[in-house]
């Protein structure tokens, strides 16, 4: 393996050094490293998603493992979690087992998949969340993302008995007679555009009955894509009284509002939906205050068709992977500490990965991305790596460059490219 | 000059105005012999129906053709499950065609918006969705105008299913642009969150009808399809038309100036009782024949003059 | 090409006067005296001034016939904003008013009035208008000032005072009634 002298680098912010890279490892300094200069630029622990969406199998003209894993290289990731809404679902050892070996051959970030809570996303009947734990993916996390377990008692059963190999449920957290038909988030835009609303009432409600049933049976819970003020009071309410719950808030909830939906352009269309300014400061402040601890994309890529229609008939989602850590700089400024916590540490011990979120110390797995703060891109869908472009950035300049990254000492990203 | 008419809230007030004053000129067109203006000859305008509205499809066409205008009617009826082209593949067949102007009527709302942004001739919204319809409330005002001879100032009730109403929206955002004050009128299950704070003008919203008339100048009844009561947006059509429906009672606690608008088709019986719909306060059938006029009057300001 | 129409010009330079207040007067008095003596004494005829200038001369020369003969002549506008052929050579015009007598125009001598006769495309224009909304059983043409430059063959049966102008210049009629003013027709433009 070739050695590597990361000349110059900022680790964290800290006053520039070099890093040596030897054996996939963090190493002591090494004579005949091939150097990387770093000068300007800061390392962090490589990024770590919990909540992205590949598509394989069954979408592969939107995103495929392969290149939802070179998005995420080139977005500074060593590590995705997969989501389970894939056709067929991954509700089986044998699909994220398919999942996992599809990962590890393309060879870009480490992929662990997610397995499906109910089988099919149907919300009837626990899927084999025990076969799936013990399959060569190693299973930890169960969602039914895309659809919440709406039903008490099935989500009860399905925290408690994840309890028997340490899993965590992770919850989309929207009631569904709530939300029939809801296009966007239900307020006066939605009125004023005559779209279908989908009230923020609808992820509260959920997550305030989650948080009750974990702390009842004592479980783990994580929530998705939190997006409303409200649900941030539940969580730390919640968390107050030491409830086991995790929260993920996604770039575009730190950035974005419903406002977008007025031109209706359904690349502003996303479950759950972009919500007002005073949830996107609740949410901010939130995430600075670690009531939510981490930031997730869910990278949702979409078929051109599946966006450029009318916005009731468009899916739901937006490409993140290769826009996170822009958009969390220029929401969060140069806080390398609190971005390496919220987007790489705590991730990967949420996920229990435990090669990634180091401290990049010597001796550690060599799993980190280099990033020039200075750079300001603007953003071009037709420039992603990503198979799909419903990226909602189109045209807006962001902060921050994703120069490289390596995964266990071997690059994936140099120069701003994938390197395969 | 605007380019489409997407939402009412696309024309300021000396627009909306001069769509009103040249309608009325139209409207003289319908006591001649001779019905027919040479203005958009050899213009194309495409009548693009998502949805079937035989009246408003009809109402747009005989303003077109009045005006000499080539009308293409493309009936392109059809759920977004069994969706066959897509509207942007039409949309693109219609550029090719020439279309100066598409009338576009979608069940989606922001259609209009989306068609927009793929052809180069005009858009004229005839209904999107649960949004806007705003040559309704065009024909609306010009209604009223003629009835009582202004619209600023006016009082004007709007009672009913506001929640699923695209009539409402169009009629709140241009009378509030004309200066006459909106009272939403029905049960608060049908009336949109924040529609106060949401739309221009800010209307006033009320749950009590009876407490509205004897002020209103106007007062302009929504269909109510009897299918929302078993989403629970009320109990009963019976305890429906009790609270919010238009009797002979309630017409009597009217102004004696008052008029009664409905844009149709009505449930006589349901909003409206056969003797209001009939009454010499009712513009009902006026509103159909000043909705040729106002459509004229949109086609002919989108389309006469320079692209 | 595209049809100046009087009341859409340059103001910026202030050309020379051509006819004055009270030379318009005049004009006008001669045309309602040529009316009569042409008409027979205007019976069966019907004056319909062309907005927007159109419309106070058919009103000035009714009154003048009044005050002449003490013959009430009906009077009335017709717009022809839409049976215009360069409509797409400008933004969408505003409509004047079409106001037709109350017994109608059918039968009748029509005697069309504008302020300034051009290209004729005007007048071709209110022909088809005229067309619409009965039947004449003539029409003659009243204009202000004739400037030449005829591009259909239109003429005028009473005209006020002929103008030889060239395409760059322009003639503006005001009328007291529409700019406030007083009267005045001034030939503006075409410098060189």
């Amino acid at each position: 393996m070739t050695a590597y002298r990361i000349k110059g680098v900022s680790l964290l912010g800290a006053e520039p050094a070099d890093l040596f890279v030897r054996d996939g490892m963090i190493s002591g300094a090494v004579a005949d490293a091939e150097t990387v200069d770093a000068d300007g630029l800061v390392a962090l622990p490589g990024l770590v998603d919990l909540h992205t969406h590949l598509r394989e199998p069954g979408r592969e003209d939107a995103e495929t493992v392969e290149t939802g894993s070179r998005a995420a290289a080139v977005g500074g990731y060593t590590a995705v979690c997969a989501m389970a809404n894939t056709s067929p679902v991954a509700d089986t050892a044998g699909v994220v087992e398919q999942v996992w070996r599809l990962g590890r051959e393309a060879g870009l970030v480490d992929v662990q998949p997610i397995g499906a809570v109910t089988v099919g996303l149907a919300g009837k009947q626990l899927a084999e969340l025990g076969a799936m734990a013990t399959s060569a993916a190693g299973v930890r996390i169960f969602s039914d993302d895309g659809h919440c377990v709406a039903d008490p008692r099935l989500m009860r059963r399905a925290l408690e008995y994840v309890k028997a190999f340490d899993g965590i449920i992770a919850q989309h957290a929207e009631e569904p007679r709530l939300t029939e038909g809801a296009q966007m988030h239900e307020g006066e835009v939605s009125t004023r555009l005559g779209l279908t609303g989908w009230p923020a009432v609808a992820e509260e409600a959920i997550i305030a009955r989650d948080v009750l049933l974990a702390e009842h049976v004592g479980s783990r819970l994580h929530v998705c894509h939190v997006s409303t003020a409200g649900s941030v009071e539940v969580l730390r309410h919640a968390k107050a009284r030491g409830v086991r719950v995790t929260a993920e808030v996604t770039p575009h909830h730190l950035l974005l509002t419903d406002e977008l939906a007025t031109s209706y352009d359904p690349v502003f269309k996303v479950n759950p939906p972009l919500r007002t300014a005073a949830d996107v400061a609740a949410l901010r402040q939130a995430l600075i205050d670690g009531v939510i601890d981490i930031v997730a994309t869910d990278h949702a890529p979409h078929a051109v068709e599946d966006k450029e229609c009318e916005w009731a008939y468009a899916r739901p989602g937006m490409v993140g992977l290769e826009t996170a850590l822009p958009v969390v700089l220029s929401v969060l400024g140069e806080q390398w500490e609190l971005i390496a916590e919220r987007m790489s540490r705590t991730p990967a011990r949420i996920a229990g990965l435990t090669g990634h979120g180091t401290d990049l110390a010597v001796g550690t797995p060599a799993n980190l991305t280099l990033v020039d703060p200075s750079a300001r891109r603007v953003v071009d869908p037709a420039g992603l790596t990503s198979r799909s472009r419903n990226t909602p950035y189109a045209g807006t300049t962001l902060p921050g460059r994703i120069v490289a990254t390596f995964l266990r000492g071997e690059p994936t990203v140099l120069d701003g490219k994938a390197v395969k | 000059m605007i380019k489409h008419l997407r939402s009412a809230a696309d024309l300021d007030a000396a627009t909306a105005t001069l769509i009103l004053d040249t309608a009325g000129e139209m409207a003289t067109l319908a006591g001649r012999e001779v019905k027919k203006l040479p203005t958009l000859r050899g213009r194309t305008v495409v009548n693009l129906f998502y949805e079937d509205s035989t009246r408003t499809r009809i109402s747009f066409e005989a303003a077109a053709k009045r005006l000499s205008a080539d009308v293409i009617n493309f009936s392109a009826k059809g759920s977004s499950v069994s969706k066959g082209e897509s509207l942007k593949d039409t949309a693109l067949t219609l550029q090719a065609m020439g279309a100066d102007a598409v009338v576009i009527r979608h069940p989606a709302s922001g259609a209009p918006h989306r068609l927009a942004s793929w052809v180069d001739g005009s858009v004229v919204n005839a209904g999107d969705g649960t949004h806007e319809h705003p040559t309704q409330a065009l024909l609306d005002a010009y209604t009223m105008r003629s009835r009582l001879g202004r619209i600023d100032g006016l009082n004007v009730a709007i009672v009913g299913d506001v929640l699923h109403s695209r009539v409402a929206r169009s009629n709140v955002l241009l009378l509030a642009t004309l200066g006459a004050k909106v009272t939403l009128v029905g049960p608060p299950t049908l009336i949109p969150v924040d529609i106060v704070a949401a739309m221009a003008g800010g209307p006033k919203v009320s749950y009590d009808l009876d407490s509205v008339l004897p002020d209103a100048d106007v007062v302009m009844m929504l269909r109510v399809q009897t299918e929302r009561m078993q989403d629970s947006y009320f109990p009963s059509a019976r305890e429906y038309s009790r609270r919010y429906g238009l009797d002979v009672p309630r017409m009597r606690k009217l102004p004696s100036h008052a008029i009664v608008m409905h844009p149709g088709p009505m449930n006589r019986g349901m909003e409206i009782a056969p003797e209001v719909a009939d009454s010499s306060r009712s513009t009902i059938v006026e509103q159909v024949a000043n909705g040729v006029s106002a459509r004229m009057a949109v086609l002919y300001l989108l389309l006469g003059g320079k692209a | 090409m595209a049809y100046p129409r009087a009341d859409t010009h340059d103001d910026a330079l202030p050309g020379k006067t051509i006819l004055s207040g009270s030379d318009l007067q005049r004009v006008v008095d001669r045309i309602a005296h040529q009316i009569l003596e042409k008409t027979s004494g205007a019976t069966g005829t019907v004056l319909l001034g062309i907005p927007t200038r159109g419309v106070p001369l058919a009103r000035r020369l009714a009154a003048r016939i009044h005050a002449f003969e003490g013959i009430d002549i009906p009077i009335g506008s017709l717009d022809i904003t839409l049976y215009r052929d360069d409509l797409r050579l400008h933004a969408t015009r505003a409509l004047g008013k079409t106001e037709l007598p109350g017994d109608g125009i059918d039968g009748r001598r029509v005697i069309l009035v504008d302020d300034v006769l051009f290209s004729g495309r005007t007048v071709r224009a209110a022909l088809d208008a005229l067309n619409d909304v009965g039947r004449p059983s003539s029409v003659q043409l009243a204009v202000l000032v004739d400037r030449g430059h005829r591009e259909l063959p239109i003429r005028a049966d009473y005209v006020g005072k002929n103008i030889p102008t060239s395409q760059a210049e322009s003639v503006r009629v005001s009328l007291t009634e529409i700019d406030g003013g007083p009267d005045e027709v001034r030939l503006t433009g075409g410098a060189s």
